[in-house]
């Protein structure tokens, strides 16, 4: 079973839409104790950080996910939910993240616009077997006014230029966030979603 | 690479079915709006704006049933507005699956509805959608697609607007709305220069020179159209390539997904 955490934020339905679409069954989760029998885990969110993380903790996911991790059940972080696998946030100081990625979450400066709205390319800097599907110049659809900074290069994986070269993917084996939305991202985000469901399946095979 | 300019069709919806207004009278059926819908994304469209125009009384559980089909079926983000007037109605009209929902005369009777919705939902699901209409030298805010006058300066409300947590405006010219004498390049420049947030243009477009010229001309970051894409004017992807055409960046076709 792929776990949605239902935190209260975000834009779950659609995230459960589109993993239908690919033809993978996901269930909504809103107690922790849920996270335990998935076999992936996707972790969404919209709006602003701190309101995300504060809600994310007071249901209490963080030890379920944390569990999750050590298990090696994949996880896929969209948006917020992708800022919530750093180390934290200047958009509310003091509101911890999971700190599965190091690295903070900053507001872009030198930008044009915020927030960033609309399809922009991505640029591809490194390798996840979750992104097999993607090619560099695959437009995604960004939705967000911070972005994470990856203190190591090596989880770096994409990235997008609003106002600078600006972090789009992170990750690392069984663990992957994206800032833009998948499943707002059409046949693009479609693919993602369905090679993440994939590893699911193996996942599976393997416990 | 840079951030694309978007093209999005939008569609005036009354139970279910899609009607083009023309200045908001003289309705005609245009057909079914999810089939419609579904044709545009086939196209290219980068997102989509329904419009539900008679919801602002019993039509609610309505707009909620439709945001959900919608969902059901396109990847793509798209708008909900037209008689959104108050926040748990646009919580419903989100949970189901729309990404953003757009206030308009709901927010210029009691602004506070744009601080609950951002705060509630976050400021980039919620757009502040003003019908401008030129008086003398300046831009005035209307009401009811143009019958109703309120006095307010557009420039001045988009800038509340967006100070009380809107994060885009939809901007709508009465002066042009049906009029296919294309988008109104001073009215955008002048919002999209007083407000911070992406502002999408919206009225009069008849043909791709038209977006062409919006984007060259003014730093919207989307333009609007119903008719031309509705009565085949042009289809989306016209309007696309004439974009790039002209060296202004867009979300190329896509791949399909198998």
């Amino acid at each position: 079973m792929i776990a949605i955490v239902d935190y209260g934020v975000g834009n779950l339905a659609s995230v459960r839409k589109a993993l239908a679409a690919v033809g993978a069954h996901a269930e909504l989760v809103r107690d922790p104790a849920g996270l335990r029998n998935a076999t992936a885990i996707v972790l969404p969110g919209v709006g602003n950080f701190g309101h995300c993380s504060r809600e994310f903790h007071r249901f209490g996911f963080a030890p379920a996910l944390r569990g999750a991790r050590e298990r090696g059940v994949p996880i896929l972080g969209i948006c917020v939910g992708m800022q919530l696998l750093f180390d934290g946030s200047e958009e509310d100081r003091g509101e911890p993240g999971l700190g599965f990625l190091a690295g903070k979450v900053v507001e872009m400066t030198n930008v044009p616009r915020l927030p960033q709205i609309g399809w922009n390319a991505l640029g591809l800097t490194g390798a996840h077997r979750w992104l097999r599907d993607v090619r560099e110049g695959d437009h995604f659809y960004f939705v967000h006014s911070y972005v994470p900074e990856p203190a190591h290069a090596r989880d770096l994986l994409g990235t997008v230029e609003y106002g600078g070269t600006r972090c789009a993917i992170a990750g690392s084996d069984d663990l992957l966030g994206v800032q833009f939305h998948p499943e707002k991202s059409g046949a693009n985000g479609l693919r993602l979603l369905s090679a993440f469901v994939g590893a699911t399946t193996r996942a599976a095979v393997r416990s | 690479m840079t951030l694309a300019r978007r093209v999005i069709p939008c569609l005036d919806v009354r139970d279910g079915k899609v009607v083009k207004s023309v200045r908001f009278v003289d309705t005609k059926d245009v057909g079914d709006a999810i089939e419609l819908a579904t044709r545009y994304d086939r196209e290219g469209a980068d997102e989509l704006v329904f419009l539900d125009i008679n919801a602002s009384h019993e039509k609610r559980r309505t707009m909620v049933e439709f945001a959900s089909a919608v969902a059901d079926q396109l990847f793509i983000p798209f708008t909900v507005g037209g008689g959104v007037n108050s926040a748990d109605l646009a919580g419903e009209i989100l949970r189901v699956g729309a990404d953003k929902v757009a206030v308009n005369s709901a927010a210029v009777r009691d602004p506070r509805i744009i601080t609950e919705i951002a705060g509630r939902y976050g400021s980039q699901a919620t757009v502040l959608s003003i019908d401008a209409r030129r008086e003398g030298d300046r831009w005035e805010v209307v009401l009811d697609g143009g019958r109703v006058p309120t006095g307010i300066d557009a420039l001045a409300w988009a800038r509340d607007g967006v100070a009380r947590g809107a994060g885009e405006v939809l901007l709508n010219s009465i002066d042009r709305d049906g009029t296919k004498q294309g988008f109104d390049l001073g009215l955008t420049e002048a919002v999209a220069s007083a407000v911070d947030v992406p502002v999408i243009a919206s009225g009069g477009a008849s043909s791709a020179a038209d977006f062409v010229e919006l984007f060259r001309k003014t730093s919207a970051g989307a333009g609007l159209a119903a008719s031309i894409f509705h009565y085949g004017d042009a289809t989306v992807g016209d309007v696309k390539d004439a974009l790039a055409a002209a060296g202004i960046p867009v979300r190329p076709p896509e791949r399909a997904f198998a």
